[in-house]
């Protein structure tokens, strides 16, 4: 019934998973936050090529960076998928609840209505 | 597609919510009665306050301004015991197409959302859609990022805490 995440954005999720060097950089950040410096280190690659990984997991939400001075931290989730999930269920439960008493405020004005229509044709 | 709105009508109202897009969501939900009483509800300020703050909210109207023509602005003003200060919603209404479409700017926060409403018609039953479409992807985020819902930013999340403060607040 609520559908919190478009395609779009598994597919993204899925590219982002495809990749062994990607999948290490979740499993390296599970067990801490880290710089790019210190991925492309620790995966043996240049900055340039960490970077370009960590910007497709960062579009998939799967991390999120933080630039303090000259190093950009990356962490794991963070704003990720179950606070947005967190948001929708909120954001729903919010107008479910004015409907529920939109729908008595409908019924007495038809309420209304009818008995004003009764009484005209009497 | 039949059988779906078969069950969806014996099943009651149910509301949906749905993230359509990267800055933009959206609620369905069908009401019981033609389209011109849906919309006066959502258009006069007398029906308007019956139904906008529902008890579990835990706050009042304390004013309820609405100029409802294109152009014309509104202003709700709402009220909480533990509130220092009433909080204000405010804007603008872009389009007023009685009894089918209603469009409004949210402007109480920064890069706030524009809410469209359509009511269609079927049966003697209304379908109501409504967007919210944010400026940007950023803004959305931001505004889930907050934990303000639909435009309402900080105040809504000091009304989480209270809502989440209330004994009944988990069973409504």
């Amino acid at each position: 019934m609520v559908q919190f995440y478009p395609a779009a954005r598994f597919d993204t999720s899925f590219a982002a998973i495809s990749d062994a060097t990607r999948r290490g950089v979740l499993e390296q950040l599970g067990r801490a936050d880290a710089s790019i410096t210190e991925l492309a280190e620790r995966f043996d690659m240049t900055l340039t090529g960490m970077k370009k990984h960590v910007t497709l997991l960062e579009q998939a939400g799967l991390v999120t960076t933080v630039k303090v001075g000259r190093v950009r931290t990356c962490r794991l989730g963070g704003r990720g998928l179950e606070e947005e999930a967190a948001w929708i269920e909120r954001y729903r439960q919010m107008w479910a609840s004015r409907f529920d008493e939109l729908d008595k405020v409908v019924e007495q004005l038809k309420q209304k209505e009818e008995s004003n229509g009764r009484t005209a044709s009497e | 597609m039949d059988a779906q709105r078969a069950s969806e009508q014996t099943q009651g109202p149910i509301t949906t919510t749905d993230r359509r897009s990267e800055r933009e969501v959206v609620v369905t939900r069908t009401f019981n009665g033609p389209a011109r009483i849906v919309f006066d509800a959502w258009t006069k300020p007398e029906l308007l306050m019956k139904w906008w703050t529902p008890k579990s909210f835990g706050i009042t109207f304390i004013s309820c301004e609405a100029d409802v023509r294109a152009g014309g602005t509104y202003r709700f003003v709402f009220g909480h015991p533990d509130f220092d200060q009433p909080m204000a919603f405010f804007g603008r209404y872009l389009e007023v197409e009685p009894p089918r479409r209603l469009v409004w700017t949210n402007e109480e926060g920064e890069e706030g959302s524009v809410t469209t409403v359509t009511f269609e018609e079927r049966d003697g039953k209304t379908l109501l859609v409504l967007h919210d479409l944010y400026p940007s992807k950023a803004a959305l985020d931001e505004a889930m990022a907050s934990g303000g819902i639909g435009g309402f930013p900080e105040q809504f999340e000091q009304l989480d805490i209270l809502l989440g403060s209330l004994p009944s607040a988990g069973s409504a």
